[in-house]
């Protein structure tokens, strides 16, 4: 056992330092800038394009006073309901007027954009547009016109407004979604890390190193060794993104608003602590698949073909375990629980809900274990499958069909 | 002398192919030890197997007198065919790598690293990252890394392939002056002459079964030497005691040695009057050897990459 550390931190000590060293690890380091940037980005022209969108607008083609009294009206009832509630109101003139011109001009004069023109006197309205336009905007006009001729108050009723920072319901829902929210972050910086578990894995055996560490020290060291010198990585990785973004943070919002983010059940401390406990095993349990998988396949693009399916494997248990969040303590969620690859994300997701703190140890004993099971497992794997010839690893063909991943016998 | 490897009955099969079939072996300690054979003869595998870098499906073996070869690794050096080294490493922190991995500590290992790349003439790239050395001199790198921690077995795979003949020369002195320091070297090769050259002992492989397994000497001694013989006259009474396998070629006979020896067949020439003009006894080669026991078919295997080499 002593060896086996020793050698594996040998192997973490130099993938580590091999990554931490690379330009790879920038990359990484800004990997969450990205979505923001991407986010950012496309919020700004999202709202540049909205802001740009020309807003349909209806030309009112009234004596001055009456065109007066229904802008009126429309600007004061946009102002309690909302801009978007009705269509945009411009007096365009009245129809007696030097140089004034039928609706039907005005419409067609691309310089005015209007897409109906209201007529006539308020007693007798006439809108002129296009059938769509007509039927999207007839209502709010002959509203607008009632108003308008009625001469009621538009203005309306303000009930008292009392807040409350939380009920029942909403304290609840709330910690279901802090569960999600930690499965999402769990999941994804499982799914870079294990990619680039294998992406390493691969390298070694394309370099050919991987005999001589097979030959040097125990497998189940150049497996641990991987695990963990990308374990260390992340929880680097985590620690400057969460530094920085809580610096940031800071710096723009004096202090959080109490009630914000919605409260753990277990608390911060401890939710913040079983988040990285069971980010840590999902990751080496993942890992020691994708390890497993990896060293049996004896050329990169087996590998890539099977990290496929293994990704969507990965993404279905994570949906499981994203749905139990709401199916608290009904048979469904103890299963997420119990099955290996969805117990940390479902409970982590309990953690959230339920102050109770033994499952937790239970849950993560049941998934270390797995994860020897699966180490052990990969090792097996790997001495049974890989260095078939002298062509490092390559599957020897005589005798026999080439088998894909040493297990699926293939043809030429 | 005890043995640095001993296997009986290994046997290692991949998808229904006995890659090494019933293998017995015995490689003395402190010998200069050849494994001969023709690719995919089961080389490779066999010393995989016996290393434990994979687990035989039948037999046991023991290194160094451990049945878990593993377990004496920091005291093995081990130089596979398919040569890897990490690109973006420096040489030195290779070597000091291998050397770590073998139980040495990173610091001790580099500066020894250091030490023994100078010997080798390869000081001022010791900081050079192996992308930017020569193919030859990364495997000098590599073969430094075997051996850097001392290691009491060295075996190496297929150690000349890839090297042109000054680089082989340098090999061929490294692995006698890591023998001079008591020290069991065993390598694997298809080109007889490098056994000839550097061992002691052998052990001929094809089809994954060992055809032999014992001193060069005793593997040339399975054939009789050659006689070589010249005459003024072509005929005479003398003929008659020529032996029977006796092939003629103008003034030139050649035949195997008689078990009676050479002197019955002199006296015989001379009383004949035959009249001797040179006579010569051949003792057989190795590659003599190695086509009487492993047969025509396998030496012509053998003799193919030799002839593409040169």
């Amino acid at each position: 056992m002593k060896e086996i550390i020793r050698a594996a931190i040998v192997i973490g000590r130099r993938d580590l330092t091999a990554i931490i060293f690379s330009k790879a690890f920038i990359l990484f380091l800004l990997g969450p800038l990205f979505p923001v940037i991407v986010a950012v980005a496309a919020g700004s022209l999202g709202g540049q394009i909205a802001k740009d969108a020309d807003k349909p607008m209806v030309g009112v083609l009234m004596q001055a006073d009456e065109a007066a009294k229904l802008v009126s009206v429309r600007n004061e009832l946009s102002e309690q309901l909302g801009d978007g509630w009705y269509p945009e109101l411009k007096a365009i003139g009245a129809p007696d007027s030097a140089g004034a011109k039928s609706p039907r001009e005005y419409l067609t004069d691309k310089k005015n954009n209007l897409v109906a023109v209201v007529s006539g006197t308020l007693e007798k309205p006439v809108i002129t547009a296009t059938k769509t336009e007509a039927d999207r905007n007839d209502d709010e006009i002959a509203n607008l016109i009632s108003y308008a001729v009625n001469g009621q108050s538009t203005q309306m009723p303000k009930p008292q407004i009392e807040i409350v920072v939380k009920s029942a319901s909403g304290a609840k829902k709330g910690q279901q979604v802090t569960g999600q929210l930690a499965q999402v972050i769990m999941y994804f910086l499982t799914v870079l890390l294990t990619g680039m578990v294998l992406s390493n894995l691969v390298e070694e055996k394309s370099n050919k190193i991987i005999e001589i560490l097979a030959a040097s020290i125990p497998i189940e060291s150049v497996f641990i060794g991987k695990l963990f010198a990308m374990l260390i990585m992340s929880l680097i990785g985590l620690t400057i993104w969460i530094g920085t973004g809580l610096g940031i943070f800071s710096l723009v919002v004096a202090e959080i608003p109490a009630g914000a983010i919605p409260a753990p059940a277990v608390g911060w401390p401890i939710f913040l602590i079983l988040g990285i406990i069971y980010f840590t095993m999902t990751y080496l349990m993942l890992g020691a698949l994708f390890l497993g998988i990896g060293a049996m396949a004896a050329t990169v693009r087996e590998v890539q073909t099977l990290s496929m399916p293994v990704t969507m494997v990965q993404l279905i248990i994570f949906f499981f375990a994203a749905y139990t969040v709401t199916q608290l303590d009904k048979p469904i969620e103890k299963i997420a629980a119990i099955f290996p690859f969805s117990s940390p994300f479902a409970m982590i997701a309990r953690s959230a809900q339920v102050p109770t703190l033994w499952h937790h140890g239970v849950a993560v004993i049941g998934q270390i274990f797995f994860t020897i099971l699966l180490l052990r497992i990969g090792v097996i794997l790997f001495k049974r499958n890989v260095m078939k010839s002298g062509s490092g690893g390559k599957v020897k063909d005589e005798g026999g069909k080439r088998k894909l991943f040493g297990l699926i016998p293939v043809g030429r | 002398m005890a043995n640095a490897i001993e296997a009986r009955g290994l046997v290692k099969e991949f998808d229904g192919f006995r890659a090494v079939d019933g293998v017995d072996l015995n490689i003395p300690e402190g010998s200069i030890f050849g494994i001969l054979g023709p690719n995919g003869a089961g080389k490779t595998t066999m010393l995989r197997t016996l290393l434990g870098i994979i687990d035989p499906d039948a037999g046991s073996r023991t290194l160094l007198g451990s049945a878990k070869p593993i377990s004496q690794s920091r005291i093995v050096g081990y130089l596979p065919e398919e040569r890897g080294l990490y690109q973006s490493m420096r040489a030195v922190d290779t070597i000091a790598f291998m050397g770590a991995l073998r139980g040495m500590a990173l610091k001790e290992a580099r500066e020894k690293g250091r030490v023994l790349m100078e010997e080798a003439g390869l000081g001022y790239a010791a900081d050079r990252q192996i992308k930017q050395l020569s193919k030859g001199m990364a495997q000098t790198v590599q073969l430094i890394g075997t051996i850097v921690h001392d290691p009491k077995l060295i075996v190496l795979d297929e150690p000349f392939s890839g090297l042109d003949a000054l680089n082989q020369a340098k090999l061929e002195r490294m692995i006698r002056a890591q023998a001079d320091r008591g020290v069991t070297v065993i390598f694997s090769t298809h080109v007889i002459a490098h056994a000839e050259r550097l061992c002691e002992s052998i052990a001929i492989i094809a089809k994954g079964k060992i055809s032999f397994n014992g001193l060069v000497s005793a593997a040339r001694d399975r054939l009789r030497p050659q006689v070589h013989l010249e005459t003024e006259n072509l005929d005479g009474p003398w003929r008659s005691a020529l032996p029977g396998d006796c092939r003629a070629q103008g003034n030139w006979w050649h035949f195997t040695l008689p078990e009676t020896g050479v002197e019955p067949l002199l006296t015989a020439l001379v009383e004949g009057k035959a009249g001797v003009r040179s006579l010569s006894i051949e003792r057989p080669g190795l590659h003599d050897a190695f086509v009487a026991i492993a047969g025509e078919q396998v030496a012509a295997e053998m003799d193919q990459p030799l002839a593409e080499e040169l």
